[in-house]
């Protein structure tokens, strides 16, 4: 099953409806609550950052008998040290951010622990790609 | 707890359609950054928030809480109460402050997470 959802930058309005929907995806595919809680987590948090950081973003979902791979592509001023922006507490987060509730520096490291296996890349000046996968085991 | 028990403590409305009194929660966890809160893993849970926006209840949607309670009576948009409704999630909103409902159900029985 392929999904694929956009992400306006900035808009915190819509952030977290493409989770939702995967989670209810998720559910009618009788996934268990501990394996759809870290994908929706993880994904969420994706989210967040695209609307927090970038211009706009887009999710491609795909579920297999064995894996769900999430990639979230943005358009955005990218991470210039991925080392750094994957330490707890490192952030880069506006002030409108932080009083909706996020930009403490903890999104990234969340995903990661959310993920079976977790890449990131991004190219400074023009975005940040990420993927994000969970197996599937019975 | 039930969640009637909740209200009755804490002075509390419940914003969200009929059906959510009766719930039972055993634990809370207060916070007001969302980043938080997506850290932990939640059972029968309240989330105390100070933070009144979408995001809140997208939050607890995620984490899979069936309660929270919006502090100091701040303003709830319909929007967040019809996100909740959608997500059988119980929307509380009281008077008191975050501090005052975290100690009134502390010693009422409410466990901490962590």
């Amino acid at each position: 099953m392929e999904l694929s959802y956009d992400i306006g930058g900035g808009d915190f309005v819509n952030a977290g409806r493409a989770s939702s929907a995967v989670k209810g995806i998720l559910k009618q595919l009788n996934i268990s609550a501990v394996l759809i809680k870290r994908v929706v987590i993880a994904l969420y948090e994706a989210e967040v950052n695209v609307a927090a950081h970038a211009s706009a973003g887009k999710i491609s979902v795909s579920i297999t008998k064995d894996v769900i791979r999430i990639n979230i592509r943005d358009k955005g001023p990218g991470i210039a040290d991925i080392e750094l922006a994957m330490q707890e507490g490192y952030s880069t987060a506006s002030k409108e951010v932080r009083e909706m509730g996020f930009g403490a520096g903890m999104g990234l490291p969340n995903i990661r622990k959310n993920s079976d296996t977790f890449n990131i890349s991004s190219t400074p000046g023009e975005g940040t790609e990420l993927e994000i996968i969970n197996r599937l085991s019975n | 707890m039930k969640v009637k028990e909740i209200a009755e403590r804490t002075g509390a409305r419940m914003l969200t359609g009929n059906g959510g009194s009766s719930r039972e929660v055993r634990f809370a966890f207060s916070s007001d950054l969302m980043s938080d809160v997506l850290t932990r893993d939640y059972e029968d849970a309240v989330l105390i928030t100070g933070l009144s926006n979408l995001q809140a209840i997208r939050t607890a949607e995620m984490s899979d809480i069936g309660v929270v309670i919006i502090a100091r009576n701040k303003e709830v948009g319909r929007e967040m109460v019809a996100l909740a409704e959608r997500n059988e999630i119980v929307l509380l909103k009281s008077p008191l402050s975050l501090f005052r409902i975290s100690g009134v159900l502390y010693e009422a029985g409410l466990k901490p997470l962590f």
